[in-house]
């Protein structure tokens, strides 16, 4: 009986094909998952010479100042980067009521009732000269305040981390803790 | 005796290679899939900063890219040392910006344009000038959604 069907196909050197392959997309791939720092831009404003300014009493807002010798200048005091959170914290949820901290007023808020809501805004000034680091973990500390007291607040009350509430909860919380960074109009200081 | 002799004989029996491609290729398909070719030739040096406090970017389609820092060191002898601004493949202008935005917005569904997210990769060492004028032109563009783009701080 003479059966001839094609030959079979030597298949061991498919590993190494497959390897050979492998190795390639090894090498080029890169896995690098976008990151960062999210944050919205004020609106564009048209002749703010003609708009009143929007009066906010002094004690309500948190100076941040940053010159271009990357000194860093918090409510007329110099301060370090790594005390900024706390400082931060403390004037945004004022746990003492204290004069010089912010205001608070009473909202409707669900799962909370009736609470007490700071009137905190924090401005954040920087210099031309400022450096992108420095400005970047200053914004990293700010948001970090921010974070901690959602975080706090919903361990709280549920016991869980705010991110992993629902929807609406984390709706209530963010009322509680409206992020409200402001970054005024650039100036131009320090630069030669 | 005999019990010591078979035992002789034996020796490790060599492992089965038959299943060899089909581990290979399972990799193979992993990598396939999950690699994302750079689009961009990255002509500046970039180092970002780092952050703890950060948000993965989601749709990545809907995001473009404004790249910052200072020229390469190949290419440094072209364009000096200052940092510049690089949209697509080449240097760009602060006054470029708005048009790039607008290209980039007419390539994508009108739909989407709200959703569009500006991701600024701006090297650590660079200063605050730059960037404060590529933040002015956005808001003129009202594209408004930003992201500073940075590393996670090992902990």
């Amino acid at each position: 009986m003479a059966r001839r069907g094609t030959p079979e196909v030597n298949a061991s050197s498919m590993a190494d094909i497959a390897f050979l392959l492998l190795v390639f997309f090894l090498v080029t791939t890169t896995m690098d998952v976008d990151s960062g720092l999210s944050r919205k831009l004020p609106p564009p404003v048209e002749n703010t010479e003609n708009e009143p300014p929007i009066d906010i009493k002094e004690r309500n807002v948190y100076v941040v100042l940053l010159n271009m010798n990357n000194a860093l200048l918090v409510e007329g005091r110099e301060m370090r980067i790594e005390d900024l959170k706390e400082g931060a914290k403390e004037f945004i949820e004022n746990p003492l009521n204290n004069e010089k901290l912010p205001e608070k007023k009473n909202k409707d808020i669900d799962f909370f009732g009736n609470y007490p809501v700071s009137k905190g805004v924090i401005s954040l000034q920087n210099d031309r000269g400022t450096s992108y680091k420095l400005y970047l973990q200053v914004q990293n500390e700010l948001i970090a305040a921010y974070n901690e007291l959602r975080n706090e607040k919903a361990m709280q009350k549920w016991g869980k981390k705010f991110d992993d509430l629902k929807k609406k909860q984390k709706k209530a919380i963010k009322k509680i803790y409206p992020q409200r960074i402001s970054e005024a109009e650039p100036k131009n200081i320090g630069e030669n | 005796m005999a019990k010591f002799t078979k035992k002789g004989k034996g020796g490790t029996p060599a492992i089965s290679t038959a299943s060899l491609p089909d581990i290979v290729f399972m990799l193979l398909f992993f990598f396939m899939v999950t690699t994302v070719m750079r689009e961009t030739d990255l002509k500046i040096k970039l180092k970002l900063p780092e952050a703890t406090e950060i948000k993965k970017l989601e749709k990545k389609s809907l995001v473009s890219y404004i790249y910052v820092g200072k020229p390469k060191k190949s290419l440094q002898g072209i364009y000096g040392t200052e940092p510049r601004i690089q949209l697509n493949d080449v240097f760009a202008k602060v006054s470029d910006i708005p048009d790039y935005i607008s290209s980039e917005r007419d390539k994508r569904d009108e739909k989407e344009v709200p959703f569009m997210t500006t991701s600024l990769k701006v090297d650590e060492e660079t200063k605050m000038g730059i960037v404060t004028d590529i933040k002015q032109e956005l808001r003129k563009a009202n594209a408004l959604k930003i992201n500073y783009s940075t590393r996670k701080k090992a902990e």
